[in-house]
Formats: structure tokens, C-alpha cells, sequence
């Protein structure tokens, strides 16, 4: 175990493993992070904190997680290489892992100019392989990357993402493999609406031997309508949605949108199980976090059999 | 086409120079690398802004990345590409520009010494060389340094 937290041990141990986004609020009230939180901690193995996302300012994922730690809950630390340089980042891993921080995402991050504030300055003094690297030898080696020794090394599980959907396909499974050599654990990847393309996908990497070396969990999440589904997919980079996912909502009557929408999620989820090397999902509801739940219970992936991990065996060490 | 879609051309100029460098570098190393820095800076920024729109990083991986400045993402990506490239392979920040780094792996592809490279994890930008030339500092190999905390992940 590198880092012993709820996140690995259920991937460890074999069992399919849900992770989710928690919607960080706009306010300073930390009401609002544990309503949130309430209604993903059920049904969830861990909650991802994300780094304004998107570029759009929110509560940090930093502050995020102390709150959800103060409160018991697994949480997945996302950082992004877009608003802080080495010095901060290193820093932060070590704050977070000394609240209890178990599990890290490495992200490059959207650029500022698709956010809300596209007059920032964008720093990406590192791309997401190089935090992973920093970050898997901070833990291994007991390093910063200057080389000055650390007095306890953060436990961390590490995660990157990655985003099968994008061009250049073929290049895709040799940048995960990039990624696992500077230290990714786990992987989320990009909205999998595409499901030829995530087979192809799963399918060189399973050929490359890559599903044996990290953990990937693939992203899913519901179309709210026909009119989400079109802001996503033409405004969101990196977000490709098929036309017979939006035709289909656009036939359904728009007051039963949702309903469709959350429909389209399990039955996803429910073929991306079959698929050979793919080890849990990450279901990303953006503001329709109630969902969550009725999408795992409909997916059949509830009740979260946490109480196996204590029979089950070791997969891998 | 342009001239940097001759990427094995390319790969075999990098290689020619690479070996001039070296071969003179005895003679640079005694007229004084610290004097030559102007000279070199002009020269790279002619002929590699030119051909690359080269950013001066001062740590030149035009060769471990198909041919193709990494500096030029928007993101500085040394080990692209991004998870945003569009559909049509156009960049996420700037939609009217072909993705750096598909680019990159494209001509990768045609490039029979040094292609492989662009699987090769690559450390972080030491930001101090900005503005300098990167042939002296290849010839010193102060482009090749990194920080100890790299070195022993290893």
C-alpha cells in the first residue's frame, strides 16, 4: 500500500470503485460543502475536490478537503498546474497529506481563457507528468524536487487523467504510459460518451499491458437536456458527445430531459463494466449531485460493498 | 507544405549541428562562452523564430519533440498534448491553431533517429535559462541539468 486509503484498498482489493465530483460553492459558508458532501459520501468510495475547474473561480479544493477530512470523508485532492507554480504545489501536497489527504489527481488544467476570469495569468510553470513525478518521488524518496529531504513523506495515491476522446488517438495509450512512468496509480479520464472509441481505446491499452499498471476509472456523468449536452460538447474542450446521444434527448419531451439524461449515465456505466481493464467510474454531476445516488443504485453498484474490503484479498500490493 | 514538415531534413540538420557544435566546442569553450552569448542569442532567434517561432526557453527539445517547439503550446507543455484538442485537431486555447503537439506526433512519425523520444518523460523548464541560447548551454550541458529531486526518481 502506498498510501492506505479507502481509494486504493478498494481498487487493491479488486472491487469496482465509485469516485465522484463534489460542485465546490461559492460562498465561504462550509454549509454548503457538507450538504454537497451528504448526499455523495453514501454512495461513493472517495469525493474529488476539484480545482476550479474549468477556470471558473470557486472555494479551493485545498479548503475543500479540510473540511470534508474535518468530517470523516475520503476525499481525492485535485491539483492543477494552471494557477501555481512548484514551489506552492509541493507545499500544498504536504499541507494536504498532513490533514489527511490520502489521494491526489495531477492536472494540467483548462486554460484560464475558457474560464471566468480570462484575464489572469496563466502560470503552468509544470505539466501534470512533471507534478506526478515531483509528487511520487516527494513520497518515495522523501524529496522536494530540489533534493531537500523531507522530515515525514506525504502517503499519497496518485492520479492523473486522461482523455481518450481527443485527437491524436493512436498517441493517447503511449501518453497514459508516460503518465504511469512518472507515477500515476489511478486514472479518471475525460466524459465517456463515445463508447466505440473508449473499446478502442481500452483495447490498446489492455494490448500495451498498461490496464496492469494503474487503476482507471472512467468518466461518466448525466446530460441534464438536449441543450447541456450541446454546451458541453461545443464549449467544453475535450468533450466529445456523440449526435445520437443529443438526438435522443432532443426527442424526448424537454420535462423529461433529466429523466433520459440520467438514463444515458447508467446504461454507460453499465456497458463500460464489461469492458476488460476498466477498473471503476467517476461520475461527474455537475449541480445535479442528487442524482448520484438513483445513477449508482440504477447502475447496480449499490449497496457499496466497503464491508468485502476486509475479506477480500490483495489484488496487488 | 512549409519547411518544418521536412522533419527527417530537419532531424538530419539538428544532427550535422549537434556534431559541429561539439566539434568546435573546444575552440568556443576558449574564445569564452559568456562572450558569445549575444551572438548565439541573435542567431537562434533569427533562424530558430523563423523556422520554429522559437521562445527561447534556452533548453532546446525541438528534436524529442517531432521537430515541433513545445513552447509554443499555450500551455508550455513539454510532454503533450493537453486532454482539450479539439475534434479537428485545433488547439483548445487558440481554436484557429493546429495543436502543437499533434503536430508534433505527427511528424514524429517520419523521423527515424530521434522519434521514439517523444515517449521520454520530460523535466520541468528551468526558467533562469529564458533567454539564453540553448546550443551554449547544450555545449556546457546546462540544459540537461536538473534538480536533484529529479534526478533520484530516476
Amino acid at each position: 500500500m502506498k498510501s492506505g486509503s479507502r481509494l486504493e484498498r478498494v481498487l487493491r482489493a479488486g472491487l469496482f470503485a465509485v469516485t465522484a465530483e463534489l460542485n465546490p460553492p461559492d460562498s465561504a459558508d462550509p454549509q454548503a460543502v457538507y450538504e454537497n458532501a451528504l448526499v455523495l459520501a453514501e454512495v461513493t468510495d472517495a469525493i474529488n475536490a476539484t480545482d476550479a475547474a474549468g477556470a471558473n473561480c470557486h472555494m479551493s479544493s485545498l479548503g475543500i478537503c479540510a473540511l470534508l477530512k474535518r468530517a470523516g470523508y475520503e476525499v481525492v485532492f485535485q491539483v492543477s498546474c494552471r494557477d501555481r507554480n512548484r514551489i506552492a504545489i509541493q507545499g500544498d501536497l504536504l499541507g494536504a497529506a498532513a490533514m489527511g489527504v490520502r489521494n491526489v489527481l495531477c492536472l494540467t488544467g483548462d486554460d484560464v481563457s475558457v474560464g471566468d476570469q480570462p484575464g489572469a495569468k496563466p502560470v503552468f510553470d509544470l505539466d501534470s507528468i512533471q507534478l506526478l513525478r515531483i509528487a511520487r518521488t516527494m513520497r518515495d524518496n522523501g524529496v522536494f524536487l530540489s533534493g531537500r529531504k523531507l522530515d515525514v513523506p506525504p502517503r499519497l495515491f496518485l492520479g492523473a487523467a486522461a482523455n481518450p476522446f481527443a485527437p491524436p488517438f493512436d498517441w493517447r495509450p503511449h501518453r497514459l504510459a508516460k503518465k504511469i512512468a512518472a507515477g500515476a496509480d489511478f486514472i479518471q479520464t475525460q466524459y465517456c460518451f463515445d463508447m466505440p472509441r473508449l473499446k478502442a481505446y481500452m483495447q490498446q491499452v489492455c494490448d500495451m499491458g498498461l490496464h496492469e499498471q494503474t487503476f482507471i476509472l472512467v468518466g461518466v456523468g448525466p446530460l441534464r437536456s438536449a441543450k447541456a449536452a450541446e454546451f458541453l460538447r461545443t464549449r467544453v474542450p475535450g468533450v466529445v458527445i456523440p449526435d445520437e446521444i443529443v438526438d435522443r434527448l432532443h426527442q424526448t419531451p424537454k420535462n423529461k430531459q433529466q429523466e433520459e439524461g440520467k438514463q444515458i449515465c447508467i446504461e454507460i456505466i453499465q456497458q463500460v463494466r464489461q469492458i476488460q481493464g476498466v477498473a471503476g467510474v467517476h461520475v461527474m454531476a455537475f449541480r445535479q449531485e442528487e442524482l448520484v445516488r438513483e445513477i449508482i443504485e440504477g447502475a447496480k453498484l449499490f449497496p457499496r460493498r466497503a464491508n468485502d474490503l476486509r475479506s477480500s484479498t490483495s489484488r496487488r500490493s | 507544405m512549409s519547411l518544418v514538415d521536412h522533419t527527417h531534413a530537419l532531424e538530419l540538420a539538428y544532427r550535422w549541428t549537434e556534431r559541429m557544435m561539439l566539434r568546435t566546442s573546444p575552440l568556443l569553450a576558449r574564445l569564452g562562452f559568456p562572450r558569445l552569448q549575444p551572438l548565439f542569442v541573435f542567431g537562434e532567434e533569427v533562424l530558430k523564430g523563423a523556422v520554429w517561432d522559437c521562445q527561447m526557453c534556452g533548453q532546446c527539445i525541438l528534436h524529442s519533440t517531432g521537430m515541433t517547439c513545445p513552447m509554443t503550446c499555450p500551455k508550455n507543455l513539454r510532454n503533450g498534448p493537453c486532454g482539450g484538442v479539439r475534434s479537428n485537431g485545433k488547439c483548445e486555447v487558440k481554436p484557429e491553431m493546429d495543436c502543437v503537439w499533434t503536430k508534433a506526433y505527427l511528424r514524429s512519425q517520419t523521423m527515424k533517429w530521434y522519434g521514439d523520444e517523444m515517449r521520454e518523460v520530460q523535466p520541468p523548464v528551468n526558467r533562469a535559462l529564458q533567454g539564453t541560447s540553448s546550443w551554449l548551454n547544450m555545449l556546457q550541458r546546462i540544459d540537461k541539468e536538473t534538480p536533484k529531486g529529479w534526478k533520484v526518481g530516476d
